[in-house]
């Protein structure tokens, strides 16, 4: 679950996050820490030992600070020959004419269905459908929220693009669910494939989408189906994991239960593991639908058409205010999709349906079928199938004057605090300047030696040798410099998110009425695509890595803000209580007792941070950030297969160096179980 | 979590398993033969599922990423919909993928290419994929270019020999302690890297990595009426709002592009000045519709362009309504590329 949620799901990210994290026991903290101490030392003394050896050997080899030449491998070559016997063999090779031209055209038939359903119900049928569905599943407020997201993005006249995102979403997610839930009954019911398909599910939630968006589009061109399928890559796996997860940990006892009344291995499977696993496979269904939407701008780079296209055309002529006019129906599609399926699952707990009886049971989708039929022909005689054009609302100008209007006045001159440029001027030059240089003039064999001990010293020796492996893979491949590069960006993000995250979570955490607040601005944070704001940001913060750092920033600490505040909210309120009537200080509370206790969420936020600061890496290569992102960016832009797969697969080795030496011990220990 | 299985039924469990896979893998596969067939599946026969809703005649168009390429989509495509009657459905590619998106058929015609001899190697001369649709009109150039509220203060800085004692002016926080040169999407023809070393220039290519983030970053220098260096090309609608001057590097000869064929890395000219071309998808011109006569014919000037790219970019109207404007200001040169009546 380390390296799980990408996903911009709002409260349901720590949900996910937590069967590693909130079963270890807080309790055991403290005298853990102090074996942990203790055994640390030794593990120094004895790296340190095998430095003292190695190093002088290694450098009688090898001199110079860089990764030798000799040890890396140029897999240009054999990538680029890979590519252009796709490209020559595509329109004849069986491999393609037999099976990937039919799962394309399978991909474009059904797609193009729901579309034309779609159409078919026309605006005022897809509005009563989906109102009524919430309804149905999530109750009035929920229904409230959707038919208003519905209008919203008829009046930003965005209605047609918000259909042809919808028919892709709902084929993409169905495709990931199958794909997902498959994956996963295999794993939840055999521990081998289990212990085969983790590292499997890791490496395709780490790899930035923009590394595999190439080689896809190589084998199926631009389009929908290239689009569709990148997108199931990237939202399957936590419907993998989650359906693996709700199976293996049925209750042993209910299942017992059922062997001894006979059934087979089948009617166990469906008649009591996988009703027992409703919730963890509803809560996939969230994480896929959350994951899915989030790659709608991304999988418009490769043709996909509809609201994410909108979103990158509006980019291509600078133009914040239709960017964001088409973004706005992505962000409600999310939060109206997000709502549902959370509701439906906190309700499958509770039991009742809420509403009136007759909107409950089979008859309710009866009457949901047929009221949406009877409001689509009303729709259809008043003759307007597509949302009227008169109805349309333009918020371009007035959003693009705000912008100006912002970059004017926090640019830079800005009385006492300088403005944004001098911002970025300063954190550049003193936080990500000697950071990198600092990293790149690192000796190579020093940052493994460094990367081993910390990963020794908070996990086993397995921990170090993945963390270790994954670094040299860098080197192997040949992109040390800009690796290095990237990491010291990571980690100048990671610190300022860490930082604001911690304040904004405590202070969230401390006050009920501020978290409410809080709550819709993160959302939108999250499911806001990045290119939205990556205009204003360049405009704020001058082209280079300060503003990649600035958007990596503002994608990342929704999810560390919920963590912690979700974390120092679950400590136990007798120990705070004690603590009190001891006469601690609010403060003292917090420090002593508050944050001790909540470590594992503090360490899950840092985790999670890491994730997701890397996710928007290659975002940065889009604004000036230059390294690795840049390379992948290249790569897809060029076709350079060899180029921007290679970026990739280092922007993978970073993500799990950084995830053994960020994940302790005892998640580590809870989730091999 | 970890409830090991009793071994029996472990055994049991895998047998179950292996048959809801199998079962699952059979259904998708005869899902996907049922929707499309059996038999072999074209791969350049694919459309987009959004295209042509209702049995519309209609044409797909490469949309750059550059404003350029929305004004000659923008007006093709008004024309094709308003007098030919088409449906016309753009898609955005970078500039090398649409050459494959080409071959392939997701595109029908690309409209201002700025020169890649691979590809017309590859697609044109072998297999024959991609048919030349002749020139735009439009002659697209390269070049590095200064402000010129800042040349006209320091006319030496126009050639590049002068470039290095400016050097200090040029510093930003990203270039550190050399000037910037600031570079812009990964997808653009560019010498620059090798140029600042074999010219000896003080400089440090900075990579906007994209032409919205390096547009944004120039019109933020213009306001604040700041030096900058920037790679930029002509024809381009930007010049109307921040004039810039180009930077006289070295001239380009043959044998300095030859050179560069053999070794990237020893380009030491200027850019060459490309008459920017138009390339159709073989089968559509084969088809010989009016629209594939009329793209071939679709030919305009830079003055032409910039004034509907402008109109895109600087005024914020759609590419539709700029399309319209200006073929209502220009029926004459419009009319010119209608197909003849047959």
């Amino acid at each position: 679950m380390s390296t799980a949620t990408t996903a911009p799901a709002s409260d349901t990210e720590p949900k996910t996050a937590a069967p590693g994290g909130s079963d270890a026991t807080t309790g055991k903290t403290n005298p853990l820490q102090a074996l942990l101490r203790h055994r640390g030392l030794g593990k120094i003394l004895l790296l340190a030992l095998a430095a003292a050896v190695l190093v002088p050997i290694v450098h009688a080899q090898w001199a110079g600070g860089m990764w030798p030449q000799a040890l890396s491998v140029d897999l240009s070559e054999p990538l680029g020959k890979t590519s252009d016997w796709i490209i020559d063999n595509r329109d004849s090779h069986p491999l393609f004419l037999y099976f990937f031209g039919h799962i394309s055209n399978a991909v474009v038939l059904s797609v193009r269905a729901v579309y034309m359903l779609l159409l078919a119900l026309g605006w005022t049928g897809v509005t009563a459908l989906v109102t009524l569905v919430a309804w149905r599943v999530a109750g009035w407020r929920i229904a409230a929220t959707a038919l208003l997201s519905l209008l919203v993005s008829g009046l930003l006249g965005m209605w047609v693009p918000t259909m042809q995102t919808l028919a892709l979403m709902i084929v993409t997610v169905l495709a990931s669910v199958a794909v997902g839930a498959l994956l996963g009954l295999a794993a939840g019911l055999s521990d081998r494939t289990f212990r085969m398909l983790r590292p499997v599910l890791d490496t395709m939630q780490v790899l930035p989408a923009f590394a595999y968006l190439l080689p896809v589009v190589l084998v199926f061109g631009i389009g929908v189906p290239a689009a569709l399928l990148a997108t199931v890559i990237y939202a399957a796996p936590p419907m993998a994991r989650l359906t693996a997860l709700g199976l293996r940990s049925a209750d042993t006892g209910v299942l017992e239960a059922v062997t001894s009344l006979g059934a087979t291995g089948r009617q166990r499977l469906l008649t009591a593991r996988l009703p027992l696993a409703r919730k963890e496979l509803l809560l996939g269904l969230n994480q896929t639908i959350m994951m899915a939407l989030s790659m709608v701008v991304i999988a418009s780079m490769i043709g996909a058409a509809g609201l994410g296209d909108r979103v990158y055309q509006a980019l291509a002529s600078v133009d914040v205010g239709a960017a964001l006019a088409a973004a706005v129906p992505i962000v409600l599609l999310a939060i109206v999709m997000d709502r549902t399926t959370a509701a439906a699952g906190e309700r499958l707990g509770a039991g009742s349906a809420p509403g009136p009886k007759w909107l409950r049971g089979p008859l309710a989708w009866a009457g949901v079928a047929v009221v949406t039929a009877a409001v689509a022909v009303v729709g259809r005689l008043s003759g307007s199938m597509v949302w009227p054009t008169d109805w349309v609302v333009a918020i371009a100008d007035p959003v693009n004057d705000f912008k100006d209007w912002m970059v004017g006045h926090l640019y830079s001159g800005v009385p006492v605090i300088g403005g944004t440029a001098d911002w970025a001027a300063a954190f550049t030059t003193w936080v990500l300047d000697p950071l990198r240089d600092g990293l790149t003039a690192l000796p190579w064999w020093g940052a493994l030696l460094i990367v081993a001990a910390l990963a020794w010293l908070i996990g086993t020796w397995r921990t170090a040798l993945t963390a270790v492996l994954a670094l040299a893979a860098i080197g192997v491949l040949g992109v040390w410099k800009p690796s290095m590069n990237t990491l010291s960006q990571v980690l100048a993000a990671l610190v300022v998110t860490l930082a604001l995250g911690f304040a904004i979570g405590i202070l969230a955490a401390g006050s009920k009425r501020f978290e409410v607040i809080l709550r819709p601005v993160l959302d939108v944070m999250q499911t806001m695509p990045q290119f939205v704001y990556l205009i204003p940001v360049v405009a704020l913060f001058a082209v280079g890595r300060a503003p990649a750092a600035a958007a990596a920033i503002i994608y990342a600490l929704p999810a560390v803000i919920r963590i912690i505040t979700q974390g120092l909210r679950q400590v136990d309120p007798a120990a705070m209580e004690a603590a009190h009537s001891l006469g601690a200080t609010r403060w003292q509370t917090l420090r002593q007792v508050q944050l001790p206790l909540a470590r594992p969420a503090l360490l899950l936020a840092v985790n999670q941070g890491v994730v997701l600061v890397l996710a928007v890496v290659i975002i940065g290569g889009l604004v000036g950030g230059g390294a690795l992102g840049y390379d992948v960016v290249t790569g897809l832009a060029t076709g350079d297969l060899a180029l921007g797969l290679v970026a990739g697969v280092a922007i993978v080795c970073l993500g799990l160096m950084l995830d053994r030496v960020t994940q302790p011990t005892e998640r580590r220990a809870a989730k091999g179980a | 979590m970890a409830r090991t299985t009793h071994p029996s039924r472990a055994a049991r469990t895998t047998r179950t398993r292996k048959a809801t896979v199998v079962g699952a893998a059979l259904a998708a596969g005869a899902l996907t033969l049922s929707l499309s067939g059996c038999g072999a599946a074209d791969m350049t026969k694919q459309a987009s599922p959004y295209a042509a809703v209702g049995g519309a005649k209609s044409v797909t168009l490469q949309l750059g990423t550059w404003v350029g390429t929305q004004a000659n989509v923008g007006v093709a495509k008004y024309i094709l919909e308003n007098e030919l009657g088409y449906r016309v459905d753009t898609v955005q590619v970078d500039e090398q993928p649409a050459w494959d998106a080409l071959s392939q058929g997701r595109v029908d015609a690309i409209l201002e290419d700025w020169g890649h001899p691979e590809e017309v190697q590859r697609y044109v001369k072998e297999k024959k994929t991609i048919t030349p649709g002749g020139d735009l009109g439009v002659i697209g150039h390269i070049g590095w270019f200064v402000p010129k509220y800042w040349a006209d203060k320091h006319p030496d800085v126009t050639d590049w020999k002068n470039l290095n004692k400016y050097a200090d002016e040029l510093r930003t926080a990203e270039s550190g302690k050399k000037g910037q040169l600031l570079d812009g999407s990964p997808s653009y023809v560019t010498n620059d890297k090798a140029l600042v070393k074999n010219l000896g220039l003080n400089f440090d290519v900075v990579f906007a990595g994209s032409e919205a983030a390096q547009i944004t970053q120039i019109k933020q220098f213009a306001k604040q009426k700041k030096p900058f260096l920037t790679y930029w090309y002509e024809p381009q609608w930007l010049f109307n709002e921040v004039p810039m001057v180009e930077v006289k590097l070295p001239k380009y000869t043959e044998e300095c592009a030859a050179k560069g064929v053999e070794d990237p890395q020893s380009i030491d000219c200027a850019y060459p000045s490309t008459p920017l071309q138009k390339y159709l998808n073989t089968d559509f011109v084969k088809s010989g519709s009016d629209a594939a006569e009329f793209l071939k014919k679709f030919k305009w000037s830079k003055e032409d362009q910039n004034e509907v790219s402008e109109m895109i970019a600087s005024d914020g109207l759609s590419a539709d309504e700029a399309a319209k404007r200006w073929a209502d200001k220009h029926p004459d040169a419009w009319k010119a590329w209608l197909p003849k009546k047959k």
